[in-house]
């Protein structure tokens, strides 16, 4: 399997690497309105050379890179197969599996290490590059510029693989009976699927990131490149939001330490490009309805694809120290060379093609739904400075005064909150304002309700004890999340009331009720209620986060029947008790939790049915045989209200008694909630909308004039 | 005597607010338990664990016990926060504090964000004004009205058959 493999790597290289110069190649001779000429075995020896059209030489490069998808699908089922088939011969399996791994976790092996995760990289990569090329008959000659751009950077990684972190190396020596297995940290459900979907989303960055690249290079006319450019970044995005989301589920449930982001390099590196496409997203929809902000489009998505390079980078190289940095190695040198490669393409693509973008700017008021994108921009891409500037800041520093500082969630806290405060604002001011200008009689229409919210919202809490004030001192936490939760409120107002508007005027119109007209108006103008739905999303998303200021946690050391109070809840220690298995040795404490006096029950599932049970709570440590690396298993009770989170902590060596700690943590289930409403609203503004001009119009297909690669500028 | 106009009421009001603002963030928590609380999410766990000393969790973590405990001392002795910080800085080094310091080159941490902040907020404000102002001019377009009539109309039938009429949008 190591021979095949490799070989399946290196086919897939020339074949991209042919699909990337005879596609260039193609592509300049379409340009530039000359045929390809090849000499061949039968005119050589008439002394004369074969015409070549230009647009069959393209079609080779298109299917090079479809059959370069097949060479990349059978490394990466070579892998997994010898993960599987526990051949230890290779140096990667050896590394990052055992016999004893469920086999579930034995697909996880694949991303554990820098050679596997990069060989998944470049399979997601040509699985997308797959799919465009099947589909290049929407539009033949944009379809061949992505593809062959695609084809440029899926070379440099199967380059990689080839040459600097192949994962067919074998391992030297005698081979082991059995594998040192995998990172503990990685056996749970979610790293299953975490690290894919966050690789979904990186990867798939490439694919709008060659479209606007191809167009720009072809000097794309009109708009159509965006619409087609605008689904694979949704796509890309929503994968990108999920994997986020999962790796913070992940670090809630597994790290043990209660809390679900820590601003770790590479937590950053993934939320970095995830704010550049946001603002894509949002300043796309200048171009589409005024012809604004080409160039600034364009960058945004250069950003966003070279983000995602740099935060492989970050990842990879070990540039930075990171808590969660799984694979480190010295391929840092590759990924900077290709950046700096990257960036000097799309610099002299945008200087020799910039008329082309020429932007019609005019805005009738400093008060309309058009400054909201351009502010909205400028809070996003703020944010992502900010975010880079602290990753890269202990580099900075080390490099200027010799000495590495630690950047962590104080910093972040401070500065990127009230940024982010700021976006959730526009989020509500944006939809409230309309195109073009607005009176000051309308402003006062549309805030009337969403500040009435605002300010009741701050009245409440209030009067329910959230105090922006400590012992005589302004509480920075109470008093962010009192802001969070009003302009929360206000935002959830503006949205609902848009919907609320629409749905009255499709009642009157129809005769429909008001539910029905609300799902009416969705469907006709899906794009736009799709995108309120997301910021609902956001809302809901942005409430459970400021429940963390009010997180509270407790420490005991628990004997038989001894008791830990947090909060309404008690917990009783019922037993302790050690497990084994083949995979793990393990430690629990069985914890009997009562609220208000009385056992708090659970629902649970039985078959079809649902069950009220008594609660009873078990966390566990868990040590993995083959390291001795010890893990983390949290217990987790979440109703809407809070998280009941209790952590095994170890035993007293002194007395051998269990030590639990009890978090309780509001609101995180709302986060959760939230990424589902964010993810029903993107698939919302995926679908087309339900209107006349895309229901009831078909036109006829006519006869091209003109070859349909042909016509292209140089 | 100079009159005062509503600008500078205005400017003074502002200057009053944040002067209200800045004197609450550095008045300092009084409960020695909160203060605790406080400076251990301000300071970092030592073993390596890239975790605030506050929050680290290692049952046995060979540092986090002994930082905590110097800590609590410190707070008991009456240390002024930045002598409990430059103490930790001169025992365990610059990176035990979990963010930069507000001197030397540290400071550039923290200004550098509100710094671009700032410069993008009154850019896109100049950008807009502009935009604003010159839409009588722009309404032409300089690209489209020097580019060629040919070459207009060329690109504007392909711009109306690729555009698929658009829904609106956002």
């Amino acid at each position: 399997m190591a021979a095949f493999g490799s070989f399946a790597l290196l086919i897939a290289l020339a074949l991209a690497a042919y699909n990337l110069l005879a596609g260039a190649l193609a592509l300049r001779l379409i340009a530039t309105g000359q045929p390809a000429t090849t000499p061949t075995s039968k005119n050589r020896s008439l002394g004369t050379t074969a015409r070549v059209s230009p647009e069959r030489l393209a079609d080779t490069a298109r299917r090079a890179g479809i059959a370069s998808f097949v060479a990349v699908t059978a490394a990466a089922f070579a892998l997994v197969w010898s993960v599987f088939a526990n051949d230890f011969s290779l140096a990667y399996i050896l590394e990052h599996s055992n016999r004893a791994l469920p086999a579930a976790y034995k697909f996880s092996a694949l991303w554990s290490g820098q050679e596997g995760s990069l060989l998944l990289w470049a399979w997601l990569l040509a699985a997308y590059g797959f799919v465009l090329r099947l589909t290049h008959k929407t539009d033949v000659k944009l379809y061949a510029y992505a593809g062959t751009i695609l084809a440029g950077v899926q070379a440099f990684f199967l380059a990689i693989l080839c040459f600097a972190a192949p994962p067919f190396a074998l391992f030297q020596g005698a081979v082991p009976e059995d594998g040192n297995g995998l990172n503990p940290l990685l056996q749970y459900p979610e790293m299953v699927i975490h690290p894919p979907m966050l690789y979904l989303g990186y990867v798939g960055f490439s694919v709008p990131f060659a479209f606007a690249l191809g167009a720009l290079m072809m000097r794309y006319p009109g708009e159509r490149w965006i619409k087609v450019t605008r689904v694979w970044t949704m796509v890309t995005w929503l994968f990108l939001t999920c994997g986020i989301f999962l790796g913070m589920h992940w670090a809630y449930a597994v790290l043990g330490w209660g809390g679900y982001w820590g601003w770790d390099p590479v937590e950053n590196a993934s939320f970095m490009p995830w704010l550049t496409g946001t603002a894509f997203l949002h300043s796309v929809m200048m171009q589409e309805k005024k012809g604004m902000m080409k160039s600034w489009n364009v960058w945004l998505i250069f950003s966003t694809f070279l983000l995602t390079l740099l935060g492989t980078l970050l990842t990879r190289a070990g540039l930075v120290s990171s808590v969660h940095a799984f694979a480190q190695s010295s391929i840092g040198t590759w990924f900077v060379v290709f950046m700096g490669i990257v960036l000097a393409v799309c610099v002299v693509t945008y200087i020799l093609q910039r008329s082309h973008l020429q932007s019609e700017h005019h805005l009738e008021s400093l008060v309309s739904r058009e400054s909201s994108f351009l502010f909205n921009n400028l809070v996003l891409l703020t944010a992502c400075f900010v975010i880079l500037w602290g990753t890269l800041f202990p580099i900075l520093s080390e490099y200027v005064e010799g000495s590495k500082v630690t950047v962590g969630a104080p910093f972040y806290n401070r500065v990127a909150v009230p940024i982010g405060l700021f976006l959730l604002f526009l989020t509500g001011v944006g939809p409230l304002l309309p195109w073009r200008a607005t009176s000051l009689r309308a402003i006062r229409r549309n805030f009337v309700l969403p500040s009435i919210a605002l300010w009741a919202t701050v009245i409440v809490c209030l009067v329910a004890g959230v105090r922006p004030w400590k012992d005589g001192a302004l509480d920075a936490g109470n008093f962010y999340a009192l802001v969070a939760f009003a302009l929360s409120a206000g935002v959830l107002t503006a949205v609902l009331s848009e919907f609320f508007h629409g749905a009255r005027v499709i009642a009157k119109q129809t005769g429909h009720n008001l539910l029905a007209a609300t799902w009416l108006l969705t469907r006709r103008n899906t794009r736009r209620y799709g995108g309120y739905i997301v910021h609902i999303g956001v809302v809901v998303i942005v409430v459970g986060l400021a429940g963390s200021a009010f997180n509270r946690n407790v420490e005991s050391e628990m004997g038989l029947h001894d008791k830990l109070v947090i909060g309404p809840y008690t917990l009783v220690q019922v037993g302790a008790t050690q497990d084994s298995s083949a995979n793990y040795d393990s430690e629990y404490a069985l914890l009997d939790v009562y609220k208000g006096g009385k056992r708090a029950t659970e629902l649970k599932r039985d078959g079809w049915l649902f069950h009220l049970i008594p609660l009873q709570m078990a966390p566990e440590k868990r040590v993995y045989q083959p390291t001795g690396q010890p893990q983390t298993m949290v217990a987790i009770h979440s109703v809407p209200e809070w998280d009941l989170y209790v952590v095994y902590e170890g035993t007293n060596p002194d007395t051998g008694q269990p030590i639990i700690k009890a978090f309780l943590n509001p609101l995180v289930g709302w986060i959760w909630f939230g990424l589902v409403v964010l993810v029903v609203g993107t698939l919302v503004a995926l679908v087309p909308a339900l209107s006349p001009a895309t229901a009831a119009v078909r036109v006829p297909a006519r006869a091209p004039s003109e070859p349909a690669l042909k016509g292209g500028i140089a | 005597m100079r009159r005062s106009t509503p600008l500078t009421f205005w400017i003074r009001a502002v200057e009053a607010a944040a002067l209200a603002v800045a004197v609450c963030f550095s008045m300092g928590a009084t409960d020695a338990s909160s203060r605790f609380n406080d400076l251990g999410h301000r300071l970092m766990c030592t073993c390596g664990c890239a975790q605030l000393l506050g929050e680290c969790n290692h049952v046995g973590c060979p540092e986090s016990g002994r930082e905590r405990e110097e800590l609590k001392t410190a707070i008991a002795a009456g240390k002024s926060d930045k002598e409990i910080f430059d103490w930790f800085a001169a025992k365990y080094g610059a990176t035990v504090l979990a963010a930069p310091t507000t001197q030397g080159f540290d400071l550039v941490a923290w200004i550098a964000p509100f710094a671009v902040f700032g410069a993008a907020l009154v850019g896109t404000v100049l950008l807009v004004r502009r935009w604003s102002a010159g839409k009588a001019q722009a309404a032409a377009g300089p690209g489209v009205a020097s580019m060629d009539p040919a070459e207009r109309a060329r690109l504007e039938k392909i711009r109306r058959e690729t555009d698929s009429g658009g829904d609106g949008g956002y």
